[in-house]
Formats: structure tokens, sequence, C-alpha cells
């Protein structure tokens, strides 16, 4: 097993009165693709979201335990949570470019909303980004198209390359081709498989082939309660629970 | 069977008769309204209308230049009051407030609509022209910047509203902090409604009246200093109307037929900018 990046230490997610994420301790290897499986509403989202602090603008959520990035505690004391967003990355389940921008801004979103660019090296972020995530012929004589013209599938990857030209350190990904149709779907898990090489990714599925195919290790949720985590090869072949093996049978969820 | 039908098909045709009436009840006015203003305004709105002031009581001739003129200073210097605070308002209101204080900042808002103007004039007398010792155009930009205050905070609000979460999240990912992200995404993509909400609260004040009358005064000359009394169009169709001479009743209808010309044109880049944004 790799170096651990990520730690959850007793994680648990309170919306209000509603207890989405129950008590979850659970290591993300470094370099190396972990999914998150199980049925609607089991809190594979929530947990997701809670190891960049997405939940912050979400008044009623409440998070408790530990988020271990690396040494540091992720909820920790004069902690910021823009320092952690721009180590841990994040691509959402419906692609979501900057619909006011064109396809080269959208990469470099980052560092232009940031106002840290310099423009010789933003050519060089996005060519090198663009032909990382495979999207570099189709788009490189229309960069400064608007970034809407692209299709689901492709929109889909520049939203990647957008999250790896700031360089995180680990992706998450929440369901992220489930908008999306067979080819671009394959597209995007060739692109997983690629990626990491140089992140730790964790990815929230509903597709289950879709964990056996891209992931090393896999989690399976069920009410919040993290029922199994393993090697993904051994979870779908020889589950310790039987309500793993219920779920991924599709037996039930 | 027949019956039926048929007295569906009577009750169908009146209720569509009736309805037809009310939009024509809506339109015949605004419509005569419109036409009179162009009929008694057009032979007076020419080239003196707008480069000249009101000339001595007894002479004829003259325009009302001062007081397009005031009237722009008037309304440049209430929105550069009006529109910081509706504006930052609306993004507090949106992206930052908490429940109960935006609900109290809300209510406030819609009270302050829904004021008289004459009591918001009435406010700014209170407030400026009797601690300056005199009437002013300032005292009558304060007034107008209380009017477009509510109508550009409500306005903003309710687009800043409409952009997703999804884009504000796309960019707080990327580790973006969330003033930025307010001001680079979420305003920006929000942009043409909020240009909409204050053209239409321009559109509002330009035509008012009675907040003018006890804080900008009005003036027959240029007067162009914001600390002393300021001629507005509003306010000289008004003066000019209830005059007892046949030359200003002139001068006051062509006042009239510009400001109405001034209110459609902003009403219809307002849509404009309303109809760019749907389309996106």
């Amino acid at each position: 097993m790799n170096n651990i990046k990520v730690h959850l230490d007793n994680l648990n997610i309170h919306f209000g009165k509603t207890h989405a994420v129950k008590d979850i301790s659970m290591d993300f290897p470094e370099n190396s693709v972990t999914a998150i499986i199980g049925p609607s509403g089991c809190g594979k989202s929530t947990m997701l979201r809670s190891l960049n602090r997405m939940h912050d603008l979400v008044p009623s959520a409440r998070v408790s335990g530990k988020v271990l990035l690396d040494s540091d505690d992720v909820y920790g004391r004069g902690i910021d949570p823009v320092a952690i967003r721009r180590r841990v990355g994040m691509v959402f389940q419906k692609p979501n470019p900057f619909p006011a921008m064109s396809i080269y801004d959208n990469v470099v979103a980052g560092y232009k909303l940031n106002s840290r660019m310099v423009r010789s090296e933003a050519d060089e972020i996005v060519e090198s980004c663009l032909k990382r995530v495979a999207l570099w012929d189709e788009v490189k004589d229309r960069l400064k198209a608007n970034a809407m013209t692209l299709s689901g599938g492709q929109q889909q990857r520049l939203c990647i390359a957008r999250t790896i030209a700031v360089k995180p350190e680990v992706i998450l990904m929440d369901e992220p081709a489930s908008a999306l149709d067979p080819i671009s779907t394959l597209k995007i898990e060739e692109l997983i498989e690629e990626l990491k090489e140089r992140y730790t990714i964790i990815i929230v599925t509903h597709n289950m082939q879709q964990a056996a195919r891209v992931s090393d290790y896999t989690a399976f949720l069920y009410m919040g309660d993290l029922i199994e985590c393993g090697e993904t090869k051994k979870i779908f072949t020889t589950p310790e629970q039987k309500q793993t093996e219920d779920y991924i049978t599709g037996r039930f969820g | 069977m027949m019956k039926s039908v048929f007295l569906r098909n009577a009750k169908n045709y009146l209720m569509t008769g009736l309805m037809l009436t009310a939009t024509l009840a809506v339109l015949i006015p605004l419509g005569l309204i419109f036409f009179h203003i162009m009929k008694m305004g057009m032979s007076s709105v020419n080239l003196d209308f707008f480069t000249q002031i009101p000339k001595p009581t007894g002479e004829t001739g003259g325009g009302m230049a001062n007081g397009m003129l005031g009237s722009l200073m008037m309304i440049a210097m209430a929105s550069l009051i009006g529109l910081p605070v509706g504006i930052f308002g609306a993004i507090y209101l949106a992206e930052f407030g908490g429940s109960k204080v935006s609900t109290a900042i809300r209510f406030a808002a819609d009270v302050l609509s829904g004021t008289p103007s004459i009591i918001t004039g009435m406010v700014a007398y209170t407030l400026l022209v009797v601690p300056m010792k005199g009437f002013s155009a300032l005292a009558g930009s304060v007034a107008l910047a209380m009017i477009m205050i509510p109508i550009v905070l409500r306005t903003t609000e309710e687009q800043l509203k409409l952009v997703p979460g999804s884009l504000r999240e796309a960019s707080l990912a990327l580790g973006v902090p969330m003033w930025r992200t307010t001001l680079k995404v979420t305003l920006r993509s929000a942009l043409s409604g909020v240009m909409t909400g204050v053209l239409l609260a321009i559109a509002r004040v330009a035509g008012e009246t009675a907040p003018l009358l006890f804080t900008a005064l009005g003036n027959q000359f240029w007067g162009k200093d914001l600390t002393q009394p300021m001629a507005a169009l509003p306010l000289q169709i008004f003066s000019f109307a209830i005059a007892p001479y046949e030359d200003w009743h002139r001068l006051a209808w062509a006042g009239a037929l510009v400001l109405v010309v001034v209110m459609f044109g902003l009403s219809l880049t307002a849509r404009y900018f309303g109809r760019t944004r749907t389309g996106e």
C-alpha cells in the first residue's frame, strides 16, 4: 500500500438534525484511485465534499471528527479553507465550466480568478492541461470559443483540465461521468487511470462496474455507515460483509 | 349534450371578452397620455429647448437645459450613493447573510420602497436641508438615492439567487476565495440582470418630483453647485405647468414629452438587457 494521503478519523457530518455520515474512519492511499459506492442518499457525496470543506457554504452543516491531509488537519484551527481547496480539487457531477468564459480562460480560471496569472505561462498551462485530458486535438483551433459550445463530455474533460491546472494533490470526483454518454464515460475513465500517476483520486460513483474498472480501493457506504472498505478486487470478489455482497450483486440498492 | 357545449363556449367568449376589456382599460389611458403629450409637446421641442435656460417672465422662448442638466447631475449623484449600497447590500443578502438579519433587511427594503416619495423628501429635508441651512442638489440626490436603494437591492438579490450554485462551487473548488468568487463569478454572471434593475431604478427616480420639492427646490438659472438649489426637469414641469403664462405651459408640455421619451428609452434598454440574459 502507498503512503496515506487522506485519513479520516471518526468523521461525523450532520445537516440540522440529519446524521448524514456516521463515525467513519478510513484511509485514502496516495497515487491511487479510491471509489466510494453505495445507494442514493447513503452519504457518499456528503463525505466527499467534506474533504475540501465544501460544506462551509451550508449553514446547517456540522462536521466533527478529523480529516487529515498528509498530516494537516483540514478542519483545524487557523486552517484556511481556501488553502485546502487549492490542494484538494474537485470535479462535479454536472459539467460546470464558467459560461461567460472561453475554453482557454476556463483552463486557467483558477489563476485568472485569483489574479496570479503570468501571461507567458498561461499558453503553456492551457496546452499541457488540455493535452493531459485528451482534449487538445479537439479544441486547439477554437480555444477562444465559448466553453458552452463544447459537448457534455468535452465540457467535463475541460473541467478536469481546469482542476489539474492549479496543481492540486488530491482530486475529488463526484459521479464525474453520470451525466455523460458511454463513449465520453470511457474517455473519462481512461483519463482517471492516467491521472493517478500524479494525483490521489477519490471518486464517488453509482456505477459499480465503473468502480470495479477504475479504482484500486473501494469503500461501501450504507445509510451513513462505512460498511466495508479495502482493495477493489477483494471487495468485488470476496466481500466480508453480507450487505456488501448483496449490494454489488444487485440484490438491493 | 349540445347545450352544455353551447354553455361552455358562451362562458369562454364572455371571459375572453372581459379580459380583453381589462387589457384595453390599461392600454387606452397609456395611449391617450402618450398621444396627448406628443400633440402638445411636439411643437415646442426645438433646439432652444435643449440649449437655453428659461427666459424671464414676459419674454417668450427659452428652454429647460438647466433642468435637464440638473436632473442628470442629481441622478448621477444619487446613483453614486445608491447603487453601491443597493448592490453590496444585495450581495450580502444573497451570499452571506444569516436568515434573521436578511429577513429584517428585506422587510426594511420593502417598507422603504412602499414609502410615499414625499416622505423620503421630508427625511432628506430633515437630515440635510435643515442642518445645512439651505436647499441643495445634494439633499435632492440623497432623497433620490433612498428611492433607488430598495429597488436595486431587491432586483440584484433576485438576480444573484438565479446564478446556479454549481458555478460558485466550481470557483471555490479551484481555491478562489469567497469574495473573489462573489465578484468575479456570481456578480459577473448576474450582470445583465443587475443592469436591468439599475436602469429601472434610474427610470423610476428620473421622473420623481415630490422628493425634490423641498430638497433641490429648483432653480431658474444654471445651478451647477451641488450645495445650492438646482433645477430638475420634473420640478420645472411642475412649476411651469401651474404658472399663469401660456408660453410656460408650452415649455412644460415639451418637458413632459422629453421626460416620457427618456423613460421609455430607459425601460426599453432595461428590457434589452433582460432579454440578453435569458437568451444565454
